[in-house]
């Protein structure tokens, strides 16, 4: 077989982009496991290795705001930050492919457009209200913001998926006296599950990996989520290379391992919302 | 659309109400409320748009005068330059690469490692520029040395001239996989008879790309200029991780997310802040608008 030039040459450059890529994540990598006089001649330099796991103990225990408590917390605030607008926008959704009613269409226009407001728009009133309700510095008060926000595009998701299903099931179960919420729950629902693992692969590593909300409403040290935790590593002047490095990789490891086990889902979820809209 | 079943009125609160009280309450209020707030004064009084033009005509949102010159140049224009380099560099390169791919052996290898960037939460991509571009340890000076460009060497993210910059491209490295993955999924969908008939009538490369490939990815453009152009405006936890929580050396890394924090938790003036958010605001409803309305037309 003649292999052709064009061939190896687009090889050559989709595996050089792949390299240059990867090369700063392996920076943060060799910052992270080696001392960091090592790394100060640059972290390519290979003439002194000596490789531990050192910054990542010092990290995850690190002072009064360790990692390893953050990432806890992260938890704590990411997953019932999934699930509840999951059920939430599954109504909604469900709602705007199989109900008609006069204002359905502006309603639905005014949801999707809600998705591009920026986070700092709400902030100031955000911050008061929930000072007013005691809920500053509290998960409940951070989930109860990250699920509104999931809402808008959870709903476009699942009103889009919804759609796609066959009515016909659901008419024969109307027929039989079943009522709409029964056959949303004993019928659409279960159907939805591909759409709904996309849901909360995607919700969830934005709820991981967001930082503005949790910056304005999580203020005390022991409450600070996993991302709050990297900047508050670090001064203007002065940084901590070897932590910071590990700490960042600790953090980030989470939504990786997600994209990694559950890609197929993450790719279907961000294509779905944006191409098919 | 005849497929959608007439429903007893009673039934509609049951499935709408828990999504409508939750955006209400934590969505439309506080955002209405942002947007009245930026027309009073501090002490409450209403001033109509005199906040707007005090706020807007301020050095840290824009600041041209001896212009042209190197940042710091406001926090609005900033994010302006920020657009102008990064949409047309991560939109073209991750166009560049699907295309690419398409031929690559181990290809879902290399979009793996393109698209890590967007699955890393940005605080921790901020730092990773930040640490790209240090003086000593940093990667990309490094490559100015092998290059030769011995006076380019130093920390990019401590000096005015070059901090913004050093994160605008870092940015792009980030964001490239978005690009890349959505102009991927859209080329697989155009059929391969296409290309054979366009090969048949002897089209060059460049020509079956504008005559076919590029308009049948219109849909797909549309989305990837608008949510980039909406990223970029958005733009916070980068330069937030990269500058510690500053607006950059002298000022030059700020923008407008960035500056509307600060406005409101740093300096207590809500009503600044207010009007940062709102003017923010407008431009992503516009783009959204427009988005939005080549979906419905389609």
């Amino acid at each position: 077989m003649k292999i052709r030039k064009s061939t190896i040459i687009v090889h050559i450059i989709a595996w050089s982009a792949a390299l240059l890529w990867i090369l700063p994540f392996l920076g943060v990598l060799m910052a992270a496991t080696r001392p960091f006089d090592e790394i100060l001649r640059g972290w390519w330099n290979f003439e002194d290795f000596n490789p531990s796991l050192k910054s990542f103990v010092d990290a995850w225990n690190y002072r009064d705001a360790p990692i390893g408590e953050g990432i806890l917390n992260s938890f704590l605030v990411a997953i019932p930050s999934t699930f509840i607008p999951m059920l939430v926008a599954s109504l909604a959704g469900y709602g705007f492919a199989r109900f008609r009613f006069p204002i359905r269409d502006y309603l639905f226009i005014t949801i999707l457009l809600l998705m591009s407001i920026p986070q700092q728009m709400v902030a100031v009133p955000l911050f008061q209200i929930m000072n007013d309700l005691g809920l500053v510095n509290s998960f409940i008060g951070l989930i109860l913001v990250h699920s509104a926000w999931g809402l808008p595009w959870i709903i476009l998701f699942m009103r889009n998926y919804f759609s796609t299903l066959p009515v016909e099931v659901e008419e024969a179960a109307k027929v039989d006296g079943a009522s709409d919420f029964k056959i949303f729950y004993k019928i659409a629902l279960p159907m939805a599950l591909p759409a709904l693992a996309s849901v909360a692969v995607l919700q969830f590593m934005w709820v991981w990996n967001d930082f503005f909300f949790a910056l304005i409403l999580i203020g005390s040290t022991d409450r600070m989520l996993a991302t709050q935790r990297i900047p508050y590593m670090s001064g203007e002047r002065y940084v901590p290379w070897d932590l910071l490095s590990a700490a960042s990789i600790l953090v980030m490891m989470v939504p990786v391992l997600i994209f990694a086990l559950l890609q197929k889902y993450y790719i279907k979820g961000m294509i779905g919302w944006t191409i098919k809209g | 659309m005849g497929r959608n079943r007439i429903t007893v009125k009673k039934n509609l609160p049951l499935f709408f109400s828990p999504a409508l009280i939750l955006i209400i309450f934590f969505v439309v209020f506080p955002a209405l409320q942002t947007v009245y707030i930026s027309f009073l004064s501090p002490s409450d009084e209403f001033v109509g748009f005199d906040n707007y033009a005090d706020v807007l005509s301020r050095a840290e949102i824009v600041n041209l005068e001896g212009f042209p010159k190197w940042p710091p140049l406001g926090a609005l224009i900033h994010n302006l330059i920020w657009i102008a380099i990064h949409l047309p560099l991560s939109m073209f390169s991750g166009l560049a690469l699907a295309i690419i791919l398409r031929d690559v052996k181990g290809a879902s290898i290399v979009k793996s490692a393109i698209f890590l960037g967007m699955v890393t939460p940005m605080v921790v991509g901020g730092l990773i520029l930040r640490f790209s571009f240090e003086e000593r340890v940093g990667l990309v000076n490094a490559f100015f040395n092998i290059l030769g460009f011995e006076q380019l060497t130093r920390t990019w993210t401590a000096y005015p001239e070059t901090a913004l910059f050093a994160l605008i491209f870092g940015s792009v490295w980030l964001w490239t996989g978005f690009s890349m993955i959505l102009y991927s999924a859209g080329l697989a969908t155009i059929p391969k008879d296409y290309y054979e008939a366009a090969k048949i009538d002897g089209a060059s490369p460049l020509r079956t790309f504008y005559r076919i490939t590029f308009p049948l990815l219109k849909p797909i453009t549309i989305v990837v200029i608008s949510m980039t152009l909406l990223w970029e405006l958005k733009i916070f936890d980068i330069v937030f991780a990269a500058f510690s929580g500053t607006r950059g050396p002298g000022g030059a890394g700020n923008v407008l997310a960035l500056q509307m924090w600060l406005y409101a938790f740093r300096f207590s003036e809500y009503n600044s802040a207010a009007v940062v958010a709102t003017f923010l605001t407008a431009f992503t409803l516009v783009i959204s608008v427009w988005m939005i309305r080549y979906m419905v037309k389609r």
